[in-house]
């Protein structure tokens, strides 16, 4: 067993904001089963911030604590705000991540931001909101 | 918490009459092997005792074993010292694509020392066809070294008839054999082999121990050069609690083959019928019948397998996958994609292997705590969302 500080063992065994939005403004999906990981993030934006995030994820420990950690740490910002959670933000938050996982597991932050950028490229071509 | 140690592929716990048999070479009973007086003779002693038991398990005669630090050692030994001690009559090698990393890791080294490879394929069930051995045997092929059973889908090789074909061509054959011998019948002059590799932690001995057999008249490159220890081929003052240890277990084990099988095989065979019962969308790897006795391998679809371990842990289950995630290097099982299995698939591989210990109740409680755990994850993950979407579309 990889060793992983209290905090991604406490948001892997009680991960947050699992599952789907129903007709979501943004998704995002980053990863491939190749290398082990597979994220998708649905996103609800109201007046400019994130109403609701919520998140599937296929893969390890530290890949379902990320997705867990991010939603949490997302929900309820502005865009701009969330647009800021970056992989090392989330390792931070997360009392850090064993070195090896940083980067294969740590793809909630690009999830998210592509989640995002799905939600602006959609109200630019003259979708709802 | 009940705990439940499923993960006897990865070692055996030491039974405690081998325990009771190295003790007196961890006290009073020190000495070295190769001194002449009362302390060596009595190490000596022991050590030549285990090493009889050691050869009486595999049908070899006690000169031609030599004492080494683990099966991975005792397989760098036989794969590059075969190889190297014949250079001069060819420098090409075959190995399977499902070896142990001490056998593949160790052929690769010889190709960049300018041996040439060729990687022999398996089916789905991961068995080696000895034909695709023939076809892989060169003029100047030095060494074909192919493993007993696999350690991670269970699976039996075709021993004796890759070893006719290594014959046939005049070609050393080597076995790595850690995860048969001790557990199934071994003999290598039914096998017709030339070398064979053995671990202790592998049946019921310590860690830290192994040995090689090299038939007599085979050449092999020494291992560790200094003193005279093991016929000059492996120096270095021997590790005798653990040689006494191996050479216990390996008696024990000669002893109760025939029990520990049958015990471990009802095991295995409820396993194997009674979880694809129990959770939906999960696949046997490796051969169904063929198969190590205490080994039940499977891929969960949609999950991934460290997941379910660390789940499965915080239930005192102790299993092992080759997924990604869980092994250092972060590429999924080369056996099972070997054996053609899709990336996602082996991602959720799992490995239960029993024990002496295990009973039918600990399978009883892996029925009880898997499925809800494979919930779970499945919940969670976006291949289950997709697959139950489509799925319901198609209907």
């Amino acid at each position: 067993m990889p060793v992983y500080s209290e905090k991604v063992m406490e948001h892997f065994m009680n991960p947050r904001n699992v599952g789907e939005i129903e007709n979501p403004d943004g998704v995002g999906e980053v990863g491939n089963p190749v290398c082990g990981d597979m994220m998708t993030f649905y996103i609800k934006v109201k007046d400019n911030r994130l109403e609701d995030v919520k998140f599937r994820t296929f893969g390890c420990g530290a890949a379902i604590a990320v997705s867990s950690m991010v939603s949490e740490m997302a929900k309820g910002k502005t865009l701009e705000e969330a647009l800021k959670i970056t992989p090392r933000s989330v390792a931070d938050e997360l009392e850090g991540l064993p070195k090896q996982k940083f980067h294969c597991s740590n793809l909630g932050a690009q999830a998210l931001r592509k989640a995002i950028e799905d939600y602006l490229s959609k109200k630019k071509k003259g979708g709802k909101k | 918490m009940k705990k439940v140690y499923l993960d006897n592929a990865s070692t055996t716990p030491l039974l405690p009459e081998v325990r009771e048999a190295m003790l007196p070479f961890l006290g009073e009973d020190f000495g070295n092997p190769s001194c002449l007086h009362d302390w060596g003779d009595t190490a000596r002693e022991a050590m030549e005792n285990a090493r009889t038991e050691v050869a009486q398990l595999i049908g070899a005669d006690a000169e031609e074993i030599i004492f080494t630090a683990s099966g991975t050692e005792s397989n760098n030994f036989a794969v590059k010292g075969l190889a190297l001690a014949q250079q001069n009559e060819g420098k090409h090698v075959v190995v399977s694509a499902i070896e142990h990393f001490s056998v593949l890791h160790s052929a690769k080294t010889l190709e960049k020392w300018g041996f040439e490879l060729s990687l022999v394929p398996v089916d789905r069930y991961g068995v080696i066809d000895p034909e695709d051995v023939r076809r892989s045997i060169r003029k100047d092929t030095v060494l074909v070294s192919i493993m007993h059973a696999n350690n991670e889908v269970g699976t039996i090789e075709p021993i004796k008839e890759i070893a006719k074909v290594a014959k046939e061509r005049g070609v050393v054959f080597h076995t790595d054999a850690v995860a048969t011998a001790g557990t199934i019948p071994v003999d290598v002059r039914e096998l017709g082999i030339d070398a064979l590799s053995l671990a202790g932690n592998q049946f019921y001995g310590p860690k830290g121990v192994g040995a090689l057999w090299v038939r007599k008249g085979v050449r092999i490159l020494p291992f560790l050069d200094g003193g005279v220890q093991e016929g000059g081929r492996r120096a270095g003052t021997e590790n005798i609690p653990a040689i006494v240890g191996l050479g216990k277990a390996a008696e024990l084990a000669r002893m109760h083959m025939k029990t520990r099988i049958e015990h471990l095989s009802r095991l295995r065979n409820r396993l194997l019928t009674e979880l694809p019962n129990k959770i939906d969308h999960v696949v046997v790897t490796g051969h169904p019948q063929n198969r190590l006795p205490g080994h039940a391998s499977f891929c969960v679809e949609f999950i991934e397998g460290e997941a379910m371990l660390m789940l499965l842990n915080s239930q005192g289950v102790a299993v092992t996958s080759g997924s990604a995630c869980t092994s250092r290097a972060l590429k999924a099982s080369h056996v099972l994609i070997a054996m053609g299995l899709p990336h996602a698939l082996a991602q959720g591989s799992l490995l239960f292997s029993f024990g002496l210990d295990n009973t039918s109740e600990d399978i009883d409680y892996v029925l009880e705590v898997l499925p809800p755990i494979v919930d779970r994850l499945r919940q969670m993950s976006p291949l289950y969302a997709k697959f139950t979407k489509t799925s319901k579309g198609g209907q």
